[in-house]
């Protein structure tokens, strides 16, 4: 489904290691974006549990916006989502200092479906089978956009 | 809780409205603020020298030259905004249905790019943009 990730490095050693380097980067690269598809949804769950707590946000007036705000930072769970989103985002940067983007940010479409999944598991959402559809069609939209290379100002 | 649940078909209606001009205001929010503030962080770091290791000072060294260009400020104030939007959007709605809509983020940043950074979409890239809006289009109708 994926073209594997090209490390130029490992061509400079010998066949042997780059075997075992080349076990150890799919087994890194892999385990590292798994961190990413469970992270980030369930960062987004996280939020979205802490504010059906926390109810409503009111836009207007101030006063009552600055007092939701308040409550935000004040929610355990909000803080949990937080720290599992900057988890994912950790993930990312690691896996992009090692493995070509254009396998990452395609393996990455999956946080669409594993969402729709911990909403259904996690949070009892109610997901029509058109909903279903849509979200297969967006992990596969997200595929395909993010398999062109995303090098396109020809330099470096 | 949120008010128009007492029953009257009237309340309902008026409800009704309300929260399609809530999720209009709010994902445009989320999808525009939020691509709008990737494509101003990007436009900043184009013009800061890159990471020459991950090493703490060096590093530091990239963020601190990036705090000095505008184009970040805006960037980070951008993406807050949509974060905040975020929140409000998951106040209301369902995460199943909040979090695939702002998919839409990948046809704002292929017009984005296009558009404000001058680069080349192909036509993958499209076909690809074009598959995400018609997976949100399903995704909206199945939530009435």
């Amino acid at each position: 489904m994926w073209s594997l990730p090209n490390d130029t490095a490992e061509c400079d050693r010998g066949p042997e290691s780059l075997m075992t380097n080349q076990t150890h980067f799919h087994l890194k690269t892999f385990l590292t974006i798994a961190v990413m598809i469970i992270a980030g949804p369930l960062g987004n769950v996280l939020l979205g549990k802490g504010m059906k707590q926390i109810g409503r946000f009111p836009v207007w007036p101030p006063s009552q916006l600055i007092q939701a705000g308040v409550g935000i930072f004040r929610s355990g769970l909000i803080w949990l989502g937080i720290a599992s989103l900057i988890t994912f985002f950790v993930a990312y940067m690691l896996a992009l200092s090692w493995a070509d983007y254009s396998f990452v940010q395609p393996a990455s479409s999956l946080a669409y479906g594993v969402v729709a999944l911990l909403g259904y598991w996690m949070l009892g959402e109610q997901i029509s089978p058109l909903r279903w559809a849509g979200i297969a069609v967006i992990c596969l939209g997200v595929l395909v956009v993010s398999r062109t290379t995303p090098r396109t100002t020809g330099h470096g | 809780m949120p008010g128009g649940l007492s029953g009257q078909p009237d309340d309902a209606s008026n409800d009704g409205a309300r929260l399609a001009l809530e999720q209009v205001i709010l994902f445009t929010l989320i999808v525009v603020a939020g691509t709008g503030g990737e494509l101003c962080v990007s436009r900043a770091m184009k013009a800061v020298d890159s990471a020459k290791s991950f090493r703490p000072r060096e590093v530091g060294r990239v963020i601190l030259s990036a705090l000095r260009v505008p184009w970040m400020w805006l960037g980070v104030g951008m993406m807050a905004t949509a974060f905040f939007a975020l929140l409000a959007a998951l106040s209301v709605f369902n995460v199943s249905f909040v979090v695939p809509v702002t998919a839409l983020s990948y046809v704002a940043g292929a017009f984005g790019s296009a558009v404000f950074l001058h680069e080349r979409v192909n036509k993958e890239r499209w076909l690809g943009v074009l598959l995400v809006a018609v997976g949100v289009t399903l995704v909206f109708l199945g939530n009435r």
